[in-house]
Parts: structure tokens; C-alpha cells; sequence
């Protein structure tokens, strides 16, 4: 199901929960909402399923305004945070209620049931109750469940909260290949971002109830349109007072240009940085001296942080294969590209000097 | 120390419980078995437990109704406005807070003869003091928090997913309702039911001042049972009493049932 949002508002009393919201989800799209807690995502997924009403603004379901649907005739599917089985009935019967609904012939519901169950992998559990399965099987009845009767649109609130971080990450594979499998257009919200990056075709990052930015997990991750894109997604050095870096002639220019009252935000990514030894002379006019002021081991990676020349202290991982690092030996700084945000423009910045001006053929 | 606080708690149970229940159920049967079914059998008697029986079955109808709306638009209902709620919240308690006696007064002051209220409906040819509606109205005044008391904590605690969820899969109210609220709230409900059945066979002060108690007409069994008293017919009173007595027990051993069914039905599969 195409969908279209338009210049969505809600309150809660004095609490604004949405304001302007707008975007557009093309048929079949898997899309992550992401933010912070209490930025809005559950609300717009419960606009959206027909469990709130907006107080302004459009719904289009396929073009057509869905405002006044009631949330029976919306034909979504919602996954609720803590699933909602019902209690007291079996597996099979909280499966069939939506087919049942619809008053399907008993064949045919059980046929569908039964079908359901294989696809999740819960064979032979359907005489069971709620209560006596296993947080991933609640949540794959819940899955069956909200997909039997077939919806055009499923809506899916935190749909791994609930479950123990280690099985969380084989969830997301089986979630995205199950949804490739039914096609069907599903919106899901988040606070994680790898969560976000790894399942979802598109993401739309909300926060204080605004849609902040709207594209690809790569686009979000590279081309953040705002500071706040910037550093709630991966992670970032962020420098906030005008320094000056190697390679970077016009980074003065930015905090010079904008009057002192605005925020003028630099972001490195710690990919972006290259940690390299003392006496390397490759592209030296591009590179900043450093100490190591601080090493901390992560398993897979080092954590290194370490302090420029003029006291800006910054951090980076290196490959556990590296030249391992103590504190206080002196390294040589690449910073292959950064990104600024004024309030009028967003700038990713190449390391210009890494085209050497001057190459010297010996 | 321990032994000394269960030897007292043993004996003030036996003081207040067990010694009373003994003296009715020996008062009773004080000249034999047939002393006690005679007594029983009063046209008065039987009219009086007919009466009784009529209040009970109304009350309990019109308060499990009222009680499981009210309850839910208590807790769902988004037109009560933030500051009403603990407004209402507090009205269902009343009962609990004032006399049954004063409840019973209050409805004289509504509804008595000499009333605008009182006219309105004796006009209409719709008697309600010292008659059965307005030992009704008592009777629902004095009970009226027990079915809403055990349906309130219930619903708070289940949410509004399971509706939303049901909802969500094309379900309308009423199949909601009945397929998804009721199974969750239904045991609160008979036990709420239970309290009221009990609480209004046992009711006497309230009952007492609307009724006026009228011999044959408005006499219930509690009222009976002080008329008796009154008129030192110590065997019919006791007699009365034990029944009351018997009745009370049984239906609470059926709610204790009630419950540990539940719990089996929780712990089970």
C-alpha cells in the first residue's frame, strides 16, 4: 500500500507529540522509524493504524484520504510492543481471530493457520496458551497473527524490545526475509539505530515530533542533513569551537562567516580518521600530529583517543591487526573528510591536501 | 511468643465468630427441629425470604451492568475530563463511607410522600418508599461499589492493548467485548457479584428506614429476623438467623471455590 502523509499534527493536552509531519512510503518498502524515546514514533504509527486520531493533517492510503477510516476498516496489521496475545485463547485460535473476523469458512482458516505456523517455524505449538511460550515464539504468533488476514499495511511498535539481545540479532534477518517473502509495506519503530540500518530499505528519522530526514540507511549514515541526523546516527567527534585542520583551508571560514549567537557544528566520524605512525612522510602536509592520550581495548577493535597539537581531543577505533598504541606515543593524524552543519548549509569537506599540490619526483 | 498471638487470635475468633454462630444455631433448634422449620414456614417467613430474594436478584442484575459500563468508562472513557475522574472515583466509594442508614434517609428526602419527586412518581401510580423499588434503590446504594471495586484494578492492570490488538484484526465493540475484554474481567465480575449477593441479603439499616417494614408487604428476612427479636419470638428470630447465617457461608465458600478455580485455571496446561 502507497502511503502519504501530510503536515500531521497531535497533541497530547499541552505535550505536542507530532508537528508538520510529512513523507511518502512506496508500495512494498520496508520503512525504520527512528528517534530517541518520546519523539513521536509511536504516535505516528498509531495515526497511522487508525488508534489516534490526528488533530490536523492527512492520511493517504493509496491516494485516497484514510483520516476517517475506522481502524477495522484500515486492513493494517499491528505488532504491539508486548504482542497483546490474547491469554486465554490457543495459539491457533489467536492466529484464526482476524480470518474469523472476516468469517472466513473453517477450511480455509485452518488451511491458513496451519500455513502461518510452518512460515514462523512453530509447528506443533498450536494447542499451546500465550503463556507457556518463549519470548521469540510470543513474538513470531504475534507476527502470524497480524499478518493472517492478509493486511496492506503492517505496523510494527519496537518489535524486538521485548527480546534478549543476542537472539535480537538473528531476528532481524528472519524479520527482513520474511517481509520480502508476504511483500507487504511494513513500518517499524525503533530507538536502535542498527537495528534500523540493518532491517529497513528507508528510514525516517523523528525527533521532537518532526520528520528530521528521510532516506536510505546510506544516505542517513553519509549524507546526514542535520547535526542531529549526524550524531544520533554511528558515532561522531564533534568540534564545536573554530579550529583549524590540516587540509581543511575553508573550516575557519565557517565559524567566521556565521554570526557568534548561531551553532555552527563539525562531525568526524572515527572511520573518517586514519591513525598512522610518527615518522610517516605520505601526504605529510595533510596530516596533523597527535599524542595518544587514551587506549581502551573493545574486543574486535582499540579504542583510541588522542589530543592535536592544539589541545582538541578526538577519538577513533583501530583494526586489533595494527600497530598496537600506548598512551603518550606520538602519531600522525589523517582526517580523510568531515562534515559541517551551519544553520544555512550542510558541507561534507574532503581533505584537499590528500591530492598533494606539490608531488616531488625524485 | 508466636503461640501466645495464635492463642488469642484463635479465641477472639471463637469469642466474636464461632460463640455467637453456635448460640443462634442452639437458639434455633432450642425446642427441636420442628420448633425451627415451623418457624420457617410462617406465612411471614416465606414472604419476608420471597421479598429478600426479589431485592437480591434486581440488585444484582442492575448493579453487574452498571458496574462493568461504568468501570470501563472510568477507565477508557476519554471524555472525563483529567480533574472529574478522582471526582467520580470518590463518589463510588460513598457507600462505603456513609451509614447505610443515612443512605436509606437520603432516599426518603428524595422520594418521600410529601417530595416533588415523591408526587412525580405517585402520580404515575409508581410507589417507591415504604415499597420494593425504593428497597431496591437502598439496597443498590449500599452495594454499589462491590462489582465496579473489583473490575477497576483489573482493567487498569490490563491495558488497552488486547482491545487495540482486537480491534486492529477488523473486530467491532461487541465482539471485543465479549471475545477479549469479558474472558479478562469475567472473574472479577462474579466475584464482585458474590459480595453484592451476600452484602444485600444482609442488609438491615438502609432497608429498614425505606421500607418501613411492613408486615407481608415490605418485611424482608434481616427486618424480619429484628421483628422477631422485637416481639421475643426468640426461636423464629434464631431460626430466621441461622438461615441467613447458612446462606452467607455458602456463598462465600462458593467465591473461595470461585477463586482457587481460577488459579488452577492460571496454573495449569
Amino acid at each position: 500500500m502507497h502511503i502519504e502523509v501530510k503536515d500531521l499534527e497531535k497533541k497530547f493536552g499541552s505535550f505536542i507529540a507530532i508537528q508538520k509531519a510529512s513523507f511518502k512510503i512506496q508500495k512494498g518498502h520496508l520503512v525504520g522509524l527512528l528517534g530517541p524515546s518520546g519523539g513521536g514514533k509511536t504516535s505516528l504509527l498509531r495515526m497511522l493504524a487508525g488508534l489516534e486520531q490526528p488533530d490536523s493533517g492527512e492520511i493517504f492510503f493509496n491516494g485516497n484520504l484514510a483520516n476517517s477510516l475506522s481502524i477495522q476498516a484500515r486492513e493494517i496489521g499491528f505488532v504491539f510492543q508486548n504482542y497483546a496475545l490474547f491469554k486465554h485463547m490457543t495459539v491457533f485460535e489467536n492466529i484464526a481471530y482476524g480470518l474469523k473476523v472476516k468469517k472466513q469458512k473453517a477450511s480455509v482458516i485452518k488451511e491458513r493457520v496451519f500455513h502461518l505456523l510452518q512460515i514462523m517455524g512453530l509447528e506443533g505449538i498450536e494447542k499451546k496458551y500465550p503463556h507457556q511460550l518463549s519470548g521469540g515464539q510470543r513474538q513470531r504468533v504475534a507476527f502470524a497473527r497480524a499478518l493472517a488476514p492478509e493486511p496492506q499495511l503492517l505496523l510494527l511498535d519496537e518489535p524486538f524490545a521485548a527480546i534478549d539481545a543476542k537472539i535480537r540479532k538473528e531476528l532481524r534477518i528472519w524479520l527482513r526475509n520474511l517481509i520480502n517473502e508476504f511483500g507487504v509495506t511494513t513500518i517499524f519503530v525503533t530507538h536502535d539505530q542498527d537495528e534500523a540500518i540493518e532491517v529497513a530499505d528507508e528510514i525516517i528519522i523523528v525527533q521532537k515530533g518532526r520528520i528530521e530526514q528521510q532516506g536510505s540507511p546510506w544516505e542517513i549514515y553519509n549524507q546526514p542533513s542535520s547535526s542531529f541526523v549526524a550524531s544520533f546516527i554511528g558515532e561522531s567527534n564533534s568540534l564545536a569551537s573554530p579550529i583549524s585542520l590540516q587540509g581543511f583551508p575553508d573550516l575557519p571560514r565557517y565559524f567566521r562567516g556565521e554570526d557568534r549567537n548561531s551553532e555552527v557544528k563539525v562531525y568526524i566520524r572515527p572511520e573518517w580518521i586514519e591513525i598512522r605512525t610518527e615518522n610517516k612522510y605520505y601526504l605529510a602536509s595533510a596530516s596533523e600530529p597527535a599524542v595518544v592520550s587514551h587506549v581502551h581495548f573493545r574486543g574486535d577493535s582499540w579504542f583510541i583517543e588522542f589530543q592535536l597539537t592544539n589541545g582538541t581531543k578526538l577519538f577513533t577505533y583501530q583494526s586489533i591487526k595494527e600497530h598496537f598504541l600506548k598512551v603518550g606515543d606520538q602519531i600522525n593524524i589523517l582526517i580523510h573528510q568531515l562534515i559541517v552543519f551551519t544553520p544555512s548549509e550542510t558541507r561534507v569537506l574532503e581533505n584537499r591536501s590528500k591530492i598533494d599540490p606539490m608531488p616531488v619526483f625524485i | 511468643m508466636r503461640r501466645l498471638f495464635i492463642s488469642m487470635t484463635i479465641l477472639i475468633l471463637f469469642l466474636i465468630l464461632f460463640l455467637p454462630f453456635l448460640s443462634i444455631v442452639l437458639g434455633a433448634f432450642d425446642q427441636g427441629a420442628d420448633a425451627f422449620l415451623v418457624a420457617l414456614q410462617r406465612p411471614e417467613s416465606l414472604h419476608a425470604l420471597k421479598v429478600s430474594f426479589i431485592i437480591v436478584m434486581i440488585v444484582v442484575v442492575i448493579n453487574t451492568i452498571i458496574g462493568i459500563l461504568l468501570s470501563i468508562e472510568m477507565i477508557r472513557g476519554t471524555w472525563i475530563s483529567r480533574w472529574l475522574r478522582p471526582l467520580i472515583n470518590v463518589l463510588v466509594d460513598l457507600p462505603f463511607a456513609v451509614s447505610p442508614i443515612i443512605g436509606g434517609l437520603m432516599i426518603i428526602l428524595l422520594f418521600g410522600p410529601n417530595t416533588v419527586m415523591g408526587m412525580f412518581f405517585e402520580n404515575a401510580g409508581i410507589k417507591i418508599v415504604f415499597a420494593l423499588p425504593g428497597m431496591v434503590l437502598a439496597t443498590i446504594f449500599v452495594t454499589f461499589p462491590l462489582v465496579i471495586r473489583e473490575i477497576v484494578p483489573i482493567l487498569e492492570e490490563l491495558g488497552m492493548t488486547y482491545e487495540e490488538a482486537s480491534a486492529s484484526l477488523g473486530a467491532g465493540p461487541l465482539r471485543t467485548f465479549f471475545l477479549v475484554t469479558w474472558p479478562s474481567i469475567r472473574w472479577a465480575i462474579y466475584n464482585g457479584i458474590i459480595l453484592t449477593i451476600a452484602r444485600s441479603v444482609g442488609e438491615f439499616g438502609a432497608v429498614l428506614v425505606v421500607s418501613g417494614n411492613i408486615l407481608n408487604q415490605t418485611q424482608t428476612a434481616t427486618t424480619l429476623v429484628y421483628q422477631d427479636s422485637v416481639d421475643f419470638n426468640m426461636i423464629a428470630a434464631y431460626s430466621v438467623a441461622l438461615l441467613l447465617g447458612l446462606f452467607s457461608i455458602t456463598v462465600l465458600l462458593i467465591l473461595d471455590w470461585l477463586k482457587k478455580r481460577k488459579e488452577d485455571q492460571l496454573n495449569a496446561h
